[in-house]
């Protein structure tokens, strides 16, 4: 199956100094996907985005950005927008202003640049003539994102999209980044919310120390991971838990480290074990009004990646 | 298997022309509320002080052509510009192209710059030049607002040299520009300097501080006995050099030399930034200034050009000395008082004389004639001979002069009562002040004007 991609990195390395901020990554981002980048501090994603933004040269391996290979520092097309270590804004200007000059910058009108459909996509409009020196942080993200979209990119980078945004601000986010992706425009999103990432991204890179130790769809990593915790509210807990102890495959755990709630059980399994449970559970008359993980598939991933790493150290 | 995006099988990789950056940076800085009040102080200050000044009894007599202020409309602008090289400049410079790089690092916004423009070079060259025509801006603002506020107090009138002849109000308008803009020489020094330091030392407040740093360190060398070719080779002189525009013949030589000497200055450190920022790795997040690199790039071939210019200038002109020789002492006082004395007699409605009939000499020692007969000091004391068509007896004039190491000199007229011992002098129309009592005046450094 043919799939076009608008990211795509064989081998990339690079150093600063006698460090390694990458090593060997490889990564594809196919045409509308939204992909997530996740790892623990020093992973090497703001390297890595600020490769795929032209900010930088790799040092080793090949990258091609919308079909072309990228070979010297601010050579990326003008497909690419984005920001990494959060949205260049200037404080003296308002939003609008600085979406403007941005505009003017870029040749085009300000008045017919669609600053106003930018700012309304982002959740902006109320406060366009405010300047940004007055801005919150996820204000701040919310225009930085709306600087972006005004280049209309077919590849959108994104470092931290939703640090210090609201709830509202988190949908308006959510809403323009998958509306986005659905008119074909490629995301790369690095995040440590990694339920923004599950809301958002069909597929994840995990860097640890400069390496990708998983690349794929979100569904993979609970599959191929290792078993994980999960919630499971009944209709009656005892029959649950009684079921829970005859499975194969299935260990109630007791000390949660939770708040304790008697109609909930904690259970640790696999996704084959937990899926005869719940067969179980209905067959025996017990309603499944719950079931969820207790923490997420890719959360649980990165944690075992942040203590293996505080292990190795 | 996967295929690499095939639309538009060649990116497009565009980078903003010059003018549009060079637009972006300068609405980034009219933005800036401290750029707008600077524009909006340089615009109306000068105009208040000079139209106040010069409505005050008193007058700043010690800043050269202050205590012209009541003559003439044309002594407000020239006081402004003595200021204005000393204070107002420096600092102008420091907080327009001081900060200019700077403020990218403080705001975190070189990458978002970077993407946007895709040109370090065209960055450069876009700052550069909207820091100059906000500098140009403030400096135009100095000049107009000073001569429309001297203009509106005083008047249109005739400014007395500094060699005491008067020059008319069309040529005196003439020399207050080409003043003003011989300064733009150093001021466009130190604003490169400001350039190099907001390149070289990132968010460091020392970046900003450069410019008056610099300028401070120049106006303290200039107190200092050194040579005349050190003296010439830093690129404030022009700030002082402009002071022979207003002699008869003018002192071209050390305006030219300094003038040239602040332009290499200019291209120098602007190259210097240049080549520092196209070496800047903008994907560290650390960067907090170019560190060794700006001593290597920065410091030392400013270093190594101040040591060349002193050998060319020290080659070129025979100046190692302080330039402040006895002759030329006696030279000036003379020139000076003869055209002075025209004036006096103008004031006091006597039958005119010409200099040469007057045939003018001073006789000046310094420390009572002990030791060199030159050098700058406080020390000096001039007797000044002069002759009237008709009176057989010499007159004479004593003056104790205070030379200082750049050549100006005032000097104080120490008797007889009636030509230069009292500050008034008492005319048919009422009390005036006394040309006489007390002028300025200056000495040329080089022995490159012809002796006149």
């Amino acid at each position: 199956m043919d799939a076009l991609l608008a990211v795509r990195a064989r081998g990339i390395t690079k150093c600063f100094g006698e460090v390694v901020a990458l090593d060997g990554v490889d990564l594809d981002v196919t045409q509308g996907q939204i992909h997530g980048l996740v790892g623990p501090n020093g992973a090497g994603k703001t390297t890595l985005l600020g490769l795929l933004l032209g900010l930088a040269v790799a040092d080793g391996g090949r990258l091609e950005i919308l079909g072309t290979p990228v070979e010297r520092a601010l050579a990326v097309s003008d497909g690419v927008a984005g920001f990494v270590d959060g949205p260049g804004l200037y404080p003296s200007l308002t939003a609008r202003q600085n979406l403007a000059a941005l505009a003017r910058l870029r040749g085009h009108d300000a008045r017919s640049a669609g600053i106003d459909e930018v700012l309304d996509q982002v959740g902006l409009t109320d406060v366009a003539d405010d300047k940004a020196r007055g801005f919150s942080l996820g204000m701040r993200q919310r225009l930085g994102l709306a600087a972006a979209l005004l280049t209309k990119p077919r590849l959108l980078v994104l470092d931290e999209p939703s640090n210090g945004l609201d709830p509202s601000g988190k949908r308006h986010v959510h809403r323009v980044l998958t509306r986005l992706a659905a008119d074909g425009t490629s995301v790369v999103v690095s995040s440590h919310r990694m339920d923004d990432l599950e809301a958002l991204c069909s597929e994840v890179t995990i860097l640890a120390t400069g390496r990708v130790v998983f690349s794929g769809p979100l569904n993979k990593l609970a599959s191929e991971n290792r078993e994980l915790d999960y919630r499971v509210r009944t209709s009656d807990p005892r029959a649950a838990r009684r079921l829970a102890d005859d499975t194969d495959g299935i260990r109630v755990v007791e000390d949660t480290g939770m708040r304790q709630d008697a109609e909930v059980l904690v259970v640790r399994a696999m996704v084959p074990a937990l899926d005869e449970l719940v067969a179980h559970l209905v067959r025996s008359g017990v309603a499944v009004r719950e079931l969820a993980p207790v923490v997420s598939p890719l959360e649980a991933a990165f944690l075992a990646l942040t203590e293996r790493q505080e292990d190795g150290r | 298997m996967t295929t690499a995006i095939a639309e538009d099988s060649v990116a497009v990789v565009r980078r903003v022309p010059l003018s549009r950056g060079y637009r972006f940076e300068l609405v980034k800085l009219v933005a800036q509320w401290r750029i707008r009040l600077l524009v909006l102080a340089c615009w109306i200050a000068p105009a208040l002080f000079v139209a106040g000044v010069s409505r005050q009894s008193t007058l700043p007599s010690d800043t050269l052509f202050g205590r012209w202020m009541h003559a003439t409309g044309w002594a407000g602008p020239l006081v402004m510009l003595g200021f204005a090289g000393t204070w107002a400049l420096p600092l102008l410079t420091s907080v327009v192209a001081g900060d200019v790089f700077a403020a990218e690092d403080r705001l975190g916004t070189w990458r978002h710059l970077l993407v946007a423009v895709r040109s370090p070079r065209r960055i450069f060259v876009a700052k550069s030049l909207a820091s100059l025509t906000v500098i140009l801006l403030l400096v135009a603002g100095l000049v107009c607002s000073s001569v429309l506020g001297g203009l509106a107090s005083v008047g249109n009138q005739p400014l007395v040299g500094l060699d005491g002849h008067l020059l008319t109000p069309g040529d005196a308008a003439g020399r207050v520009l080409l003043a003003w803009l011989c300064a733009l020489a150093p001021t466009l020094a130190l604003a490169a300097i400001g350039l190099l330091g907001s390149v070289a030392l990132g968010r460091s407040p020392m970046g900003l501080l450069l410019p008056p740093l610099v300028a401070l360190g120049m106006q303290v060398a200039q107190m200092l006995p050194l040579p005349v070719a050190v003296r010439l080779a830093l690129p404030g002189y022009a700030f002082i050099s402009w002071n022979g525009l207003f002699t008869s013949p003018a002192q071209l030589g050390p305006l030219l030399i300094g003038v040239a000497v602040s332009l290499v200055w200019a291209v120098v450190a602007t190259a210097l930034a240049y080549l520092l920022f196209l070496r800047r790795d903008f994907t560290n997040l650390a960067y907090d200034g170019a560190g060794r690199r700006a001593l290597t790039l920065g410091l030392l071939p400013l270093a190594a050009l101040t040591a060349v210019t002193v050998a060319v200038v020290a080659v070129a002109t025979p100046s190692m000395g302080s330039g402040i020789k006895q002759d030329k002492v006696q030279r000036s006082v003379a020139t000076a008082f003869a055209h002075l004395y025209r004036l006096q007699t103008r004031q006091l409605h006597r039958p005119a004389v010409t200099e040469a009939k007057l045939r003018t000499t001073a006789a000046c020692t310094k420390s009572d004639g002990q030791g060199a007969q030159e050098g700058a000091g406080n020390d000096w004391r001039c007797v000044v001979t002069w002759h009237l068509p008709d009176v057989a007896v010499a007159g004479t004039a004593v003056y104790q002069l205070d030379v200082a190491s750049d050549g100006r000199f005032v000097a104080d007229g120490d008797g007889p009562k009636e030509v230069n011992g009292y500050f008034l002098v008492r005319t048919p129309t009422g009390d005036a002040p006394n040309p006489l009592w007390q002028f300025d005046g200056n000495v040329e450094l080089l022995d490159t004007t012809s002796k006149g």
